[in-house]
Order: structure tokens, then sequence, then C-alpha cells
């Protein structure tokens, strides 16, 4: 008994593994949806800035300074604690998509503007002098070989938000980090449960890293997008 | 060396030095009696309980209950401000004669400290809106818990609920206390203090005691083989809670009388 005060235990986290599953899972999830509307909005807010009416303008860089310029935990606070007294009331889970939603949409609008505007003026000007509409313009000329340009550090933003979305367990989502905390209360093994969480969410990452960039090519720019100019 | 064996010897040196103590300085007691003060350590962040007034005094029902043994005792009370850790090292290193601090007993303690007879009640417990029917563990089914995560009451909470109650645990009791006043969480068990400091600032909420968890009553504190000074206040909280004096305390603190207090 003495002797294990200091002795590694494992299996006594191991032991909790649905726990740290489903959480894994719903980490993936959020994830998941989170990156779909989230780089949904950067594009939406990057084309805003570049090409908007200035109302538009002015509305998405007032969000993406707003959201660029205030912690992540304060923005889930805001939305889960805040919100409710104006009358919008939100799960755990839906106040935590919501959050990482919008935090990573205003980090992928600077990233995929910077593509955009990396755009050769060349090429701009062949697509409008075949009459091309400025929307066709922009989703068939502008923006794929853009996001091919960028997608390295979209793929990086995005395995951020995975990573940030620890602290949703602090509004009792109940992903990875909410396990391991849990686990921990329990058994007070701390270094062996934080070394579990460490391990899952680095195979998270790298796997997360390893979709994306596989999944970037096939569906967004295709494969043989200009990555130099 | 193991941990549990250093512990051992650090135990045995502490005890060795407090059996010597009061050898040398008579006793606490006459020593109180004859300095005519006393110094006892109190707690300043757990209102109701010991918190600091907006006049920056400490006050509380600690603080009450402190002044009662000085006045019972006659002599002036010197009020010393501890936190939770470090209210049993006050009174083992005799910095203080009485530790009135929420203090709940138990055999770790006991090894190191004694402890006077019961004083005032503290429990945790689930709260909820008066509305709510709440009557037994089993009401709980389809109804969300906030809890702070690795407390007491998420231990007994954990041990009661049914299958079909969401318990939402949350990092600190600030947290819990959010969730439940800002409506995310339907019920919330906490313990007493904290519960009672909610309610006094959300009286909006119309919440109300429903289940009990634990009932674990402070106790004070002296120090080890100081048994002339804690057979003393066990007679002044005897005579307190005959004359109802420890009930018009809890009362005014807390909210409900003393009820059955353990000796």
């Amino acid at each position: 008994m003495a002797a294990a005060m200091i002795q590694l235990d494992f299996a006594a986290v191991l032991v909790d593994w649905p726990l740290l599953l489903r959480g894994a899972a719903l980490t993936l999830a959020l994830t998941a949806v989170a990156t779909l509307l989230g780089v949904a909005l950067g594009v939406a807010c990057a084309r805003a800035r570049t090409h908007g009416a200035p109302a538009t303008r002015v509305l998405a860089t007032a969000y993406v300074e707003l959201i660029r310029n205030t912690p992540f935990i304060v923005q889930l606070f805001f939305i889960f604690f805040g919100l409710p007294s104006l009358g919008v009331r939100l799960s755990s889970e839906a106040a935590s998509v919501i959050a990482m939603t919008l935090n990573l949409g205003a980090y992928a609008a600077e990233i995929v503007r910077a593509g955009i505007e990396a755009t050769p003026r060349g090429q701009l000007e062949a697509a409008r002098s075949l009459a091309l509409t400025e929307r066709q313009v922009f989703l068939r000329v502008v923006l794929p070989p853009s996001l091919g340009r960028v997608w390295p550090a979209l793929v990086s933003q995005v395995v951020i938000v995975m990573l940030g979305s620890a602290v949703c367990g602090q509004i009792a989502a109940q992903e990875l980090s909410y396990s391991t905390n849990l686990i921990m209360s329990r058994n007070f093994r701390s270094f062996e449960a934080n070394f579990v969480a460490a391990g899952l969410y680095l195979a998270m990452a790298v796997a997360l890293r390893q979709a994306l960039a596989w999944a970037g090519p096939r569906w967004l720019f295709g494969r043989s997008a200009p990555r130099g100019s | 060396m193991t941990p549990r064996s250093f512990l051992t010897h650090v135990c045995a040196f502490a005890a060795s030095a407090m059996f010597v103590a009061p050898a040398l300085a008579q006793n606490a007691l006459d020593e109180i009696v004859a300095k005519k003060s006393i110094t006892i350590a109190i707690p300043t962040d757990s209102a109701p309980y010991g918190y600091v007034g907006t006049d920056l005094q400490p006050q509380g029902l600690d603080i009450d209950m402190a002044n009662l043994i000085g006045a019972k005792l006659g002599v002036k009370v010197e009020l010393l401000p501890v936190t939770s850790a470090n209210r049993i090292p006050y009174l083992q290193t005799k910095k203080a004669d009485l530790v009135i601090s929420t203090l709940g007993k138990n055999p770790d303690r006991e090894k190191v400290i004694d402890f006077t007879n019961a004083y005032s009640p503290f429990f945790q417990a689930v709260f909820a809106p008066k509305a709510m029917t709440l009557k037994s563990p089993a009401d709980l089914a389809g109804k969300t818990v906030g809890v702070t995560r690795g407390a007491i009451e998420d231990m007994e909470l954990t041990k009661i609920a049914p299958a079909g109650a969401d318990i939402k645990r949350f990092e600190d009791n600030n947290a819990t206390v959010s969730a439940f006043v800002s409506g995310q969480v339907q019920v919330i068990a906490t313990g007493a203090s904290v519960a009672g400091n909610m309610m006094a600032r959300n009286p909006q909420l119309g919440t109300e005691f429903k289940l009990l968890l634990k009932d674990s009553p402070n106790f004070i504190g002296v120090a080890k083989g100081d048994d002339k000074l804690r057979l003393k206040v066990n007679e002044i909280i005897a005579a307190a809670k005959a004359s109802g004096e420890i009930d018009k305390l809890c009362v005014k603190w807390l909210g409900r009388p003393a009820g059955d207090l353990p000796n």
C-alpha cells in the first residue's frame, strides 16, 4: 500500500476505457462538425473581406478581430453561461460546437484570405475575359488554388481547435478531458490519467492531420492544384 | 523510506513534541485566563460561516461562535484568519488556541488534534426551485444535476442518483453555481455554505433545500492533549445548546436550527 503510492498504475486508468473512448469520440465529433462549419464560415468571411461590399467587409473584420483577440474559454463561457440571460439556452455540446466553429471561422478567414490575395492578377483577368460571373470566378478560379496554397496552415488550425476543445469539459461537455478529469477525481491517478489522455490526443491529432492532408487535394482543390504561385 | 513510514515518523515527532509542550507551559486554559485573551482561528472564505463583510470585518457563524466562547471565558478574542489548508498547522504550532473554521472530524485529523463536541451543522445537499417535486433520489431521474467534480457531494450524489439522472460535473463551485443560476442545470448538489450564499444572492430563483446527501457537522479543534481547554469549551457548547444560543446562531446564519449535533 505504502509503496503503491509512488508506483505507476496505468491499469487503474485503463480500466475506465469505455469512458475514455466515449470522451475521445465526442472530441472527434465536435471537431468534425466545427471543421465543416468553421472552414465554410472562414471562406465566407475571407470572401467578404476581399470582395465584399463595404458594410459586409466591416462586419467580417469586426467578427474576425473580436474572436482572434479574446480567449477561447471566455467565448465558450459567454455562450454557455452568458447567453441564457438573453433567453438562449444551449446544451453543453451545442455550446461547444458553436464556440469551436466561431473560433475556427475567424482564424480560417485570415488564413484563406492570405491564399486569395496571392491569386495572380492575370488569372482574374483571364477569368473575367471569359465572361464568367463574379461568383463563378470566385468559386472556380480563385478559391480552389487558394485553398491549395494555404491547406497545410488550415489543417494546423483545425488541429489546434481540436486540442483546444479540451476546455469544453469545463462546461460539462463530456469530451476526452472531461473523462480524464473524472477518472482522476475518482482514483487520484493524475499522472497516469494525463499520460493516457496526452497519448490519445497525440494519436488523434496525427490521424486528423493525415486525414485532412489526404482529403483536401481529393475533394476541395484537385490533386494538380498549383502549390507555389 | 516509503511516504507512509516517513509520515509516521513526522507524526511521532510532532506527537512527542506536543506531549512535552503542555508540561512546560502549564496548560492553555490557565494561560488564556492569565493573559485575558484567546486566539481563535476563523475562516474568511466560506460564507456564511466566515467571510469578510463590506466593512472589511470578518463575520459569520464561526466568528459569532468565537466571540461567544470568548465572552463565556471572560477574555478578549483575537481572531486569526486561516484557510482550509493551514488551519490545523496553526493549532499544532500553538499560534491559535482554538480552531473554529468549518472543521469536520475524521480519523486522520484525530491523529494530530483533538476535537470538542459539535457546535454547528454542515451538510451537503441537493437544492432546486420550490416548484420542482424532489422527495427522493428516484425523482432525480430525467433531471440535469450540476455538481462540482470530485467534491464530497459528487461522491454522495453518484451513489444515490438513479441511472436516468443527467449529472453534469463542473470544475469548481463557481462554475457549478453559474450553471444552476443561468438555468443550464435544473438541480444543484452542493455544500450548505455555497448554497446559502447562492440563495442569498439569487432570491428570484426560489431555491430550496430538497434532499440531504451527507451530514458532516463542524467541530472546534484544540491542540492534542489540551484536555482542560477542551472540556471547558465543551461545557460552554453544552450550555449554549441548552439555552438556545446555538440555535439562534444557526437560524441567523443558516436559516434553520442546529438540529441534533453529535458529541
